[in-house]
């Protein structure tokens, strides 16, 4: 409940997980160890982002694990072979969210399924773009992905200022409180004259852009794409929010709380690869910690917390 | 708002279910006109006996989605298949283990339904992320249970399963059978009044006396028993158990439920609905496959017809 | 029924707002029925009526949430720059503060400040909106300890409501000229209600004005310099406020002001009481058959203390049959009613369990116990079958009443359930709790009203979350009431 908590969740689980990689595999403290586990947080970072933007207003998003799969493949076809029109297509994706988000809110739909069809759409289209993988990644985003910074590897640095920047954008900016007022109480925003569905729209434009970023930058460190590449993003993103300390209602979200929840998430499959487990288990286990960060969640959030009624906070 | 002139529009087909069996029709008339009207009871029975299958686990599904905002079982597929694998093993193929089999796969259902409920109300953790931690725990449940072996159901079960009585597939006639007693329980039990008292506004259920931890608690399990029982059956349909078996139901579950015109802002439900967005979701499939469309287009058609149909059906809006 | 125009005393400025012959109607219901009526500069409009009589259309005529059917509106001040609806009313300086919150409980004073003013935008943009909403909070409630930096879900009801009343007056883009107070003192406790009306006339001396909505006659008659009173979608009465009494205003609202608070007699209650039958943590006790008050300073701990006995006494599978409690919500919207479904579910929703067989539900018994107590409670509606939405406040306050008395628990739990409820209903409910206790069950009632208060056989002071004093027979009065919920406290804010 109480927004000086509310980070501390993912702080300390980001830390803990990161301590245990170091104790199992101290090598993994470098430079390039850090980099290598790190390394893919940067597009789900972003995806998560993009999740967080549709939490913010109430909704759920479960098309951005296709979206990205979709953006990644345009990225490595037409962003590589012509450009402008990728670039074209890209754009009008991200307008494509921002329709989606005004039809949503217009027949007021439930986002759940509305999302859910658009999945199968942004697949479908992946599909038709890549029916088999492939493709090449522009040559100006390998650059980017694989930039070295001096000191801290370009996956810590970019994390950094998606975090920065998002947390200005949301949480900081004028544009950023009204949207989250959307989600603290769309009536109230109605009512003081602004249009919800513009603001709605919004918000799914946001989501589209960062799907975007986390599509482009997926393909700058794998090279190529498939249409399947970022499936699990859907899932990851919402468990990254949530683990960040956002909430499914009410606008609380939280965009550093989102990166540092993408690290965690990020940062397990890492920890169980070091771990030796049997493969069988691999999966299990990545719900085990999940389960675990939330159950330590639960102390955070007693805390400070004042009875207020029934317990479906 | 604005959706009032659309109501009125939409006001001759009032029931939410009617758009889902609408469009069913279409798609069947649109498969069969392909084919003048060649194997058209042959594809019936087949969207009768699949459709079954997605009408099981939606009834689950539309339990949890009745108790309101943010309760859905996403740990479905998951439980699918592990009531599948250990069914079957445990069976090893003996007609006279198909009884305390079945037995063994609700058992399934119960723990996994048991076990989420534990996670939303002990470590208070939000339905979603709960159902879909304890999901990934169940898989690699089943991973290691089974090792990848394919044991053949019992051969008694096979044929049950794949069986029909007058023309009616057996499959049809369990989904039938448990969607009517799904409609007496929503609409005619005390325990489906407290299920639609706590998705419309569970503080308010709470202070008028209803147990509403209880109603969870079985809500929760009644989905995971479903799941499960559903992977027994689909298991003994198609000659094993995979593990993979249960990815499709997920979204399926949740298509279902609203394409059938339930509320996904909870409390209000809609059995028929169940039967209807599940035939439409086998029959779209079938539609575009004779018509020779690729995946892509077949994905992107699908998902262009589920937003349609929610379109359609909820014009009028939420009752808010 | 003639109509008033309402420009009882001239002002020479022209008026901010003049409604003329507006009507509105949704389907055939006539919510405003012709009204006219014009608030000048310097005016104080206490507008009256019961649930239902029109005074929230007519407000969101004004704000230009609702555009009349028939009939028109003009703003004083209109400009030129010309917009629609909601955003040309607040440009040309009417503001509202409604009975429901409209704050955002997940953004902080401040950034719920940017809602309204459009002009908080680039940078800086906090700090002008963190002085404006400052400003506003120390002219209005001196003493007051809300941060602009603080989450408005953390505050408690009283401060949001403070929150919202000072947004409504803070400088803006526009300054307020006419502020539409709906019900503002709900949640607030005397000394800081006292602080708002202080304020109200303030305003209204340097030339603002204010229509002031609340079933507080009292507070009514200390702002007001006009009331109007409404019913039926009509004025049918404005004249200077002191032209009326509290008698006559309640005549003129159509309703009969029984005063017969203190009609119960020593004699009657020891006949009635018995044997304690709950205690709880706290030191709150209650015997059989009595009515319990719990009263003190709004947000000192009185609905947690009964929502912890109602949980810790509710919920069991096994008792759904015979409970222990039942409970009648105040904030019918968060507590009690159940939107997508019909009176007579909402009604039967606590006693249904003892109308089922084998899980089933008897719809015959399940009629019957809603047509019984139709009848019994008054409820104004043709079919039961209808929605429970499509009642009035009052009377789906009287339903959750139905609710918890139509079941057989022998304690009733009400936490402030009369909350913007008319004069009428109340009456009716005071006569129903007082015939209920009479069978020997229990009530545990928790009100913001004195006069509620003094219906109760005993009373429990709460401050700070205790219990600070226990009252009873003649002891239950104001001053003690009052003298227990501020004792030892230095700042009453």
């Amino acid at each position: 409940m109480n927004g000086k908590y509310r980070i501390l969740l993912p702080v300390l689980s980001l830390t803990v997980l990161l301590a245990a990689v170091f104790y199992l595999q101290p090598r993994a403290m470098s430079y390039f160890g850090l980099n290598l586990l790190f390394n893919l947080a940067v597009p789900i970072a972003l995806a998560t982002i993009a999740q967080m933007m549709i939490i913010m207003v109430n909704d759920i998003d479960l098309s951005v694990g296709t979206f990205v799969s979709f953006v990644a493949c345009v990225t490595a076809t037409f962003l590589n072979d012509a450009p402008l029109l990728g670039v074209a297509i890209l754009l009008a994706s991200i307008l494509a969210y921002a329709a989606i988000g005004a039809l949503i809110h217009i027949r007021q739909l439930p986002a759940i399924v509305v999302t859910l069809g658009m999945s199968f759409v942004w697949g479908g289209l992946a599909v038709l773009l890549l029916p088999s993988p492939g493709g090449a990644a522009p040559a100006w985003i390998r650059t980017v992905m694989t930039v070295k910074p001096p000191l801290v590897p370009m996956a810590v640095v970019a994390c950094v200022v998606i975090a920065g920047l998002t947390h200005l954008l949301i949480m900081r900016s004028s544009t950023g409180t009204l949207l989250r007022a959307v989600g603290g109480n769309a009536q109230a925003v109605a009512r003081s004259g602004w249009s919800v569905t513009k603001l709605k729209a919004g918000a799914y434009a946001l989501a589209g852009f960062f799907g975007v970023l986390a599509g482009v930058c997926l393909v700058g460190l794998t090279t190529s794409a498939d249409a399947n590449i970022a499936l699990r993003y859907t899932l990851l993103s919402i468990a990254g929010v949530i683990l960040g300390g956002g909430e499914f209602t009410g606008g609380r979200v939280s965009p550093v709380g989102a990166v540092l929840g993408a690290l965690t998430l990020a940062l397990a499959g890492s920890f169980l690869s070091f771990m030796r487990l049997s493969p069988d288990w691999q999966i299990g286990a990545q719900g085990a910690i999940l389960i675990l960060v939330l159950a330590v969640r639960l102390i955070f959030s007693r805390r400070g917390r004042k009875w207020k009624g029934a317990e479906n906070g | 708002m604005d959706n009032s002139r659309l109501s009125t529009v939409l006001a001759i087909p009032k029931r939410p279910w009617f758009w889902a069996f609408a469009a069913s029709a279409i798609a069947y008339l649109a498969t069969l006109s392909l084919t003048e009207g060649r194997g058209g009871g042959e594809l019936l029975s087949a969207a009768l006996t699949f459709a079954s299958f997605s009408a099981i686990v939606g009834l689950g599904q539309m339990f949890v989605i009745t108790l309101g905002p943010g309760n859905v079982d996403l740990s479905i597929p998951a439980t699918m298949t592990l009531a599948g694998t250990l069914s079957l093993k445990f069976m090893d193929g003996a007609a006279d283990l198909i009884l305390p089999g079945l037995a063994l796969a609700i058992a399934v259902g119960i723990s996994t339904g048991i076990f989420n409920y534990l996670l939303i109300r002990l470590l208070r953790i939000p339905p979603i992320i709960a159902t879909l931690s304890a999901s990934f725990l169940y898989q690699s449940l089943a991973i290691w249970w089974n090792r990848g072996l394919r044991i053949k159901p019992p051969e008694a079960l096979a044929d049950f399963s794949t069986g029909s009585i007058a023309g009616l597939p057996n499959l049809t006639i369990i989904g039938v059978l448990i969607a009517l007693l799904s409609w007496v329980v929503l609409e005619r039990s005390i325990f489906g009044r407290w299920v639609s008292a706590f998705g419309q506004n569970t503080r308010a259920a709470r202070l008028s006396g209803i147990p509403v931890e209880t109603v969870r608690a079985v809500t929760y399990v009644l989905s995971a028993v479903l799941a499960s029982f559903t992977g027994y059956l689909l298991a003994s349909f198609s000659g094993g158990a995979a593990l993979n078996m249960g990815t499709e139901y997920l979204l399926i579950s949740i298509a279902v439920v609203v394409i059938g015109g339930c509320s996904i802002a909870g409390g209000n439900s809609n059995v028929p609905g169940i039967w209807g967005g599940a035939l439409l979701m086998f029959l779209v499939v079938s539609m575009l496959n004779s018509y020779g469309f690729g995946a892509g287009v077949r994905l992107i058609m699908t998902g262009a017809i589920i937003i349609a149909i929610v379109a359609a059906a909820s014009g009028k809006g939420r009752s808010a | 029924m003639e109509v008033a125009t309402g420009a009882g005393r001239s002002m020479p400025d022209v008026p901010l707002v003049a409604l003329s012959g507006a009507c509105v109607h949704f389907g055939a219901m006539r919510a405003l029925d012709g009204v006219s009526l014009t608030v000048s500069p310097g005016e104080c409009v206490g507008l009256m009526g019961h649930n239902g009589a029109g005074k929230s259309t007519a407000v969101n005529v004004i704000n230009g949430g609702l555009t009349p059917t028939e009939g028109h509106v003009r703003y004083g001040n209109e400009d030129g720059k010309h917009g629609t609806g909601a955003a040309r009313a607040r440009a040309c300086g009417i503001r509202s503060v409604f009975q429901e919150l409209s704050l955002c409980p997940n953004l902080s004073v401040l950034e719920n400040l940017r809602v309204p003013h459009r002009d908080l935008t680039g940078f800086g943009w906090r700090k002008t909106a963190a002085a404006r909403i400052a400003g506003a909070l120390d002219e209005i409630f001196p003493g007051h300890r809300i941060e602009p930096g603080m989450i408005v879900g953390d505050l408690t009801l009283a401060e949001r409501q403070m929150v919202e009343i000072a947004a409504g007056f803070a400088s803006g883009p526009t300054p307020p000229r006419l502020v539409i107070l709906d019900e503002p003192t709900s949640s607030l406790d005397a000394s800081i209600a006292r602080q708002l009306l202080e304020h109200v006339r303030r305003f209204c001396a340097k030339g603002g004005a204010v229509i002031f909505i609340s079933h507080m006659l009292g507070e009514v008659f200390e702002v007001a310099s006009r009331i109007d009173v409404m019913k039926d979608g009509k004025i049918i009465a404005s004249r200077p406020a002191s032209e009326f009494t509290q008698q006559g205003l309640i005549d003129a609202m159509g309703h009969v002001a029984a005063e017969k608070a203190a009609a119960r007699t020593a004699v009657e209650s020891d006949q009635r009481i018995g044997g304690e039958v709950l205690k709880t943590p706290e030191g709150l006790n209650a015997r059989k058959g009595e009515i319990v008050g719990l009263a003190g300073l709004a947000g000192h701990g009185q609905a947690e203390a009964l929502a912890r006995f109602f949980m810790s006494r509710s919920g069991k599978l096994g008792r759904v049959k015979d409970p222990e409690v039942a409970f009648v919500a105040g904030d019918r919207g968060r507590d009690g009613v159940m939107p997508l479904w019909s009176i007579l579910r909402n009604l039967t929703l606590t006693h249904l369990p003892s109308l089922t067989r084998r899980g089933l539900v008897d719809a015959v018994a399940e009629q019957a116990l809603g047509a019984d107590w139709k009848k019994r409670i008054g409820i104004r509606t043709d079919n039961l079958d209808n929605l429970i939405l499509s009642l009035s406040g009052g009377n789906q306050q009287k339903v959750l009443f139905a609710r918890a008395l139509a079941s057989t628990a022998p304690i009733v739990v009400m936490d402030d359930p009369m909350r913007g409820v008319d004069v009428g209903t109340k009456q009716e409910a005071y006569d129903m709790i007082r015939t209920e206790a009479a069978y020997g069950r229990t009530f545990l009632w928790y009100s913001t009203e004195t006069d509620e208060v003094c219906q109760c056989d005993r009373v429990f002071v709460f401050r700070n979350g205790q219990i600070s004093a226990e009252l009873s027979g003649d002891g239950i009065t104001e001053e003690n009431i009052l003298a227990a919920s501020f004792q030892m406290q230095g700042t009453g804010a």
